[in-house]
């Protein structure tokens, strides 16, 4: 057995967190970053945090992830991190000549106390930062939240350092939360198909799945621009996508700039997307085209078609908050029961966001959040009544093979497949791509274990 | 072979584009190589502060400490004090493999342990929370030992881990153990492998003094099983008739660090991580080391040799011959055909702190040149040979990183061979206490570069177009996306074992599939290589 020590048997735990569903604040903000067209993330803090994110955002996505670190010594730890901040920046815009530097902190500089905005400013005033050049900034201490809430704080700080005031446009912005360059694809299609003015941000589709062309683009042609980040202050409107992820920086361009806010749900799944879909159809007035409720209806054929595969199944998941929420939804849409749902990011209202999911049909469910919940926990729990199904990320393999359940990968980090980063989940086509992996699972299981009389040849 | 670039133009290439102080020092990391009559290499600068800004490839001393040496011990609870993310991003990344005896034995290597500091902890304190973890650990799991990895704030508010973990090794009657491994502490994870090596060697070797009778007992040293390479060297040396007392650590046991004292001689494998241990043991315990390298399969011939030249028995040696003859035979095999379509072809190795060393015998193997190679992490006499030890500055940064002063034991100091036999052995060729280092090892006017930056990465592959890059997870698609393959050396590619003679032979048929695949030709659709770009007027016609 992988996981040979667990057992069902829960012990009241106040300080111990043993296989933890979340991980720290900097590597939100680092992949945040990456959405920005010709930015260089900056880690401010020792080395190693930025080792270990880049290696878990190449691993994730096999590709390139390129950061730089302010390398603490002991030190800058005792003096400050100021000069090495400042011969970062100066560093960075002479070899690597980013138009932005993305400068997050870590819990070594947080815990110093660091005041980041006075280290900019001193770097503008001894001219290191040249001309047309931006170095931006969030807090991102590693003891408060997770990488959720870090993702979060640097497309808040997007709007803060690069969004004008100016006079209204037709543009919906759009805010699509944690989701993979595949997702964001493919909210961009589905508003160029429905002739939707936008901006995205931030974007990492051809940033984080990039062709081989056999040439290495240090900064790949994706990413929102400076300039459409601008203008972002100028839109009729923000969608946020994912409370968790995505309203901070809708509700610094209502405060700032007066650009009013809606927050949705992340598209996934059915009803998830018709809100999404009808959301921009009212705010942009447009009409939704045959093209689009096509793709409604063969994902609605897949879930009519396939009913008796997914009724009653029992799942668990877990991961971050707004993923957890829609797919909680979709899940129950289809008359499947997710029974046991975890996310080590805290939040108040993540519990009433999951009942309303749960629009209490699965009675049973039981749900933590924040600092002690982890996927120890869902072990036991899982041990303690087996489910059908998992859903989460690549370290549910562990639990999946010793307890002989399917894993469907979801979420972050995804270290052994591919596909997530080319192939989305969002929208009625990620709807189905869903779909065809829950039943690809369910049914091969079945196949598994039928007995040979009543093994079948059409499902 | 084509005729290659001036190595002194490339140098000036790759930091042309640096700020003056910037590539002033880095003008002393990059060197030509230049091996003299008594085989001195120029001197490096090594082990030193990396630019901040500059893109380095390496970690920090926390990942050394819990990610490298401690990671790869099944049976200890390793708790990370500190925010999340650490105790995150080291587990299970690193493929160290373990094999349990049974379903009873202990393995939390699958398990990642974190005190999850919240700001709280920060301001108040973690201790009353680390303890908290400790108990927590104990009562869930019941493990024979607990260690405690500390993360940089911990070291910022102060907090006393050592003292937490005196404390309860007392109330739970078992061996828990902090380590001062915050990651800004050094100037990379070599640190870390440093102060692991000294809370080993306080905490843990010499606690169990059962001596086996076996008459050739060894430990290996600075091998993590990557892949599985610890396995395929257990075989080897069980066919041998040596025994193996502990290996550091792949594959291993508390209890079998306890007893390692009790061997007759070290093999080290990975020096840079690892020799404190092999030079504490010898002066405790009168335990002698020499330098062992089972990566090539020639290499892994050379060093079963040396240990039956140091046990000096007949019998031993016999098997010894026996097995390298054996296992030769498949080498040589794969080896000839393999060699036939790689000879001539380029490698660049920048990685670890041995790995750029060792797997250029790989590459010698199989007729392949390394025309550039460097460290992560290593330190001069990881370059330059051990025998420059005395003239390498400490500065600051060593400086704080403890060093034990070691007095021979009691009651268990017993000199393993005298000073007259070591001197014997040496004039054997057995190097006791001896490395000779990459450097006097690579061709001149081969590059040497340490902790190369992504910059220069970026202009080798570039000037140089190698066959192959071996480096880490972080440069692997960077080099793949310039249309040159890369081989992790870390990871291995989630392939291997690449150790011994069977992981010889895995090697040569990894590179053989890297170096020599069509599917790089294929870059280019075939209208790009082609085609004319259409005419407006021809496409209006038509």
């Amino acid at each position: 057995m992988l996981l040979r020590h667990t057992t069902s048997k829960v012990k009241e735990r106040s300080a111990l967190t043993i296989n933890p569903a979340k991980t720290c604040q900097p590597i939100g903000a680092l992949y945040a970053a990456l959405g920005i067209h010709n930015c260089l993330p900056h880690s401010h803090g020792s080395q190693g945090c930025c080792a270990y994110h880049r290696s878990a955002l190449t691993r994730h996505y096999k590709e390139p992830v390129m950061a730089g670190s302010s390398s603490f010594t002991e030190g800058s730890s005792v003096f400050g991190g100021q000069s090495n901040l400042l011969q970062a920046i100066h560093n960075i815009f002479t070899i690597y000549e980013p138009d932005v530097i993305a400068v997050h902190t870590t819990c070594l500089s947080e815990t110093i106390g660091d005041d980041i905005p006075q280290i900019i400013a001193a770097a503008r005033e001894k001219k290191i930062i040249p001309e047309g050049k931006y170095v931006i900034h969030t807090n991102t201490p590693s003891y408060i939240g997770s990488h959720v809430n870090g993702f979060s704080n640097m497309v808040k700080s997007m709007v803060t350092y690069f969004s004008q005031p100016g006079p209204q446009t037709k543009t919906i912005n759009i805010i699509p939360g944690w989701i993979e360059p595949s997702d964001m694809r493919e909210i961009k299609r589905i508003c160029s198909v429905m002739g939707v003015k936008y901006i995205l941000f931030p974007d990492m589709s051809d940033v984080l799945d990039c062709p081989q062309t056999g040439v290495f683009e240090f900064y790949p042609k994706g990413g929102t621009t400076i300039e459409d980040l601008k203008r972002t202050g100028q839109s009729q409107m923000t969608l946020a996508l994912g409370r968790t992820t995505s309203l901070a920086a809708a509700r610094e361009l209502d405060t700032k700039f007066k650009v009013p806010c809606e927050s949705l749900e992340l598209p996934i799944g059915l009803r998830a997307t018709d809100r999404f879909v009808d959301m921009l159809r009212r705010v942009a007035r447009v009409d939704v085209p045959v093209s689009l409720e096509d793709e409604r209806g063969r994902l609605m054929d897949i879930i009519t078609d396939m009913h008796q595969y997914f009724y009653g199944k029992r799942v668990a998941l877990w991961g971050d908050p707004d993923q957890l929420v829609a797919l909680t939804e979709f899940l129950v849409d289809l008359d499947m029961r997710p029974v046991y749902i975890v996310t080590g990011t805290p939040g108040k209202k993540f519990m009433s966001r999951i009942e309303k999911a749960l629009q209490g049909k699965v009675p049973e469910a039981k749900v933590q959040e924040g600092a002690n919940a982890d996927m120890f926990l869902m072990h036991q729990w899982i041990k303690q009544e087996k489910v059908d199904l998992l859903i989460g990320n690549t370290y549910g393999k562990y639990i999946s093979r010793d307890e002989d359940i399917p894993l469907l990968r979801f979420g972050f980090p995804i270290l052994d497949r591919i596909g997530h980063s080319y192939f989305p989940t969002v929208g009625y086509v990620g709807g189905m791509r869903l779909l065809e992996k829950i039943l690809g699972l369910l049914m091969d299981r079945q196949d598994r274990d039928a007995p040979e009389e009543s093994f079948e040849l059409v499902m | 072979m084509t005729q290659q670039p001036d190595p002194l133009k490339i140098k000036e290439q790759l930091i042309q584009k640096y700020p003056t102080k910037v590539a002033r020092k880095r003008s002393q990391q990059i060197v030509i190589n230049k091996i003299s009559d008594d085989r001195t290499a120029p001197e490096i600068m090594a082990n030193v502060r990396t630019t901040p800004g500059i893109i380095t490839q390496r970690g920090c001393t926390y990942a050394g400490c819990k990610g490298v040496v401690l990671g790869p011990t099944r049976d200890i609870v390793n708790i990370t004090h500190g925010p999340i993310g650490c105790g995150f991003y080291s587990w299970l990344t690193r493929r160290n493999q373990t094999r349990p005896t049974g379903p009873e034995d202990h393995n939390f290597m699958t398990y990642c342990f974190s005190t999850d500091m919240q700001e709280d902890q920060i301001i108040f304190g973690g201790e009353k929370k680390l303890r908290q973890a400790i108990q927590e650990a104990y009562d869930l799991f019941r493990p024979k030992s607990i260690g405690v990895f500390s993360t940089c704030p911990v070291g910022l508010i102060g907090d006393d881990v050592h003292a937490v973990c005196r404390d309860m090794k007392e109330k739970l009657g078992i061996n828990v153990f902090g380590f001062s491994c915050e990651g800004y502490k050094g100037v990379s994870q070599s640190a870390g492998h440093h102060i692991a090596n000294n809370q080993l060697f306080k905490h843990v070797i010499g606690r169990d003094d059962t001596v086996d009778p076996h008459p050739f007992k060894i430990c290996m040293l600075g091998e993590y099983n990557i892949g599985g390479d610890a396995f395929v060297l257990e075989d080897i040396l069980e066919r041998c008739g040596i025994k193996l007392i502990a290996t550091f650590s792949g594959n291993s046991t508390v209890g079998k660090f306890e007893n390692a004292h009790t061997a007759d001689l070290n093999c080290v494998m990975c020096h840079r991580s690892i020799n404190y241990v092999a030079d504490m043991i010898e002066k405790k315990y009168g335990v002698p080391w020499i330098k062992v390298n089972f990566t090539g399969a020639e290499s892994t011939a050379k060093s079963l040799r040396k240990i039956a030249v140091y046990f000096d028995n007949a019998e031993l040696t016999a098997r010894v011959e026996k097995v390298i003859e054996e296992e030769m035979k498949a080498v040589k095999t794969v080896r000839k055909e393999v060699k036939s379509r790689c000879e001539g072809k380029l490698a660049m190795l920048f990685v670890g702190g041995s790995r750029a060393h060792h797997y250029q015998d790989l590459f010698n193997e199989i007729g392949m040149k390394t025309i550039a190679a460097g460290y992560e992490f290593a330190h001069r006499d990881d370059y330059e040979g051990r025998k420059v030890l005395p003239n390498v500055q400490v500065d600051a940064d060593s400086r704080n990183i403890e060093e034990l002063t070691v007095e021979p034991d009691p009651k268990n100091y017993r000199p393993r061979r005298t000073g007259e036999q070591l001197k014997t052995l040496d004039e054997k060729g057995l190097e006791v206490r001896g490395y000779e280092g990459m450097m006097p090892q690579m061709d001149n006017q081969t590059l040497v570069i340490d902790d190369i930056s992504q910059h220069e990465t970026e202009m080798l592959l570039d000037i140089y177009k190698p066959a192959i890059f071996c480096a880490g997870i972080k440069e692997k698609f960077t080099v793949q996306k310039s249309g040159v393959p890369c081989l992790q050396l870390h990871s291995y590619d989630y392939g291997g074992p690449f150790a011994g003679f069977k992981g010889a032979i895995n090697f040569y048929k990894t590179v053989d599939r890297i170096v020599n695949t069509h599917i790089w030709s294929y870059i280019k659709a075939p209208w790009q290589v082609n085609g004319k770009p259409l005419l407006e007027a021809e496409l209006v016609k038509s």
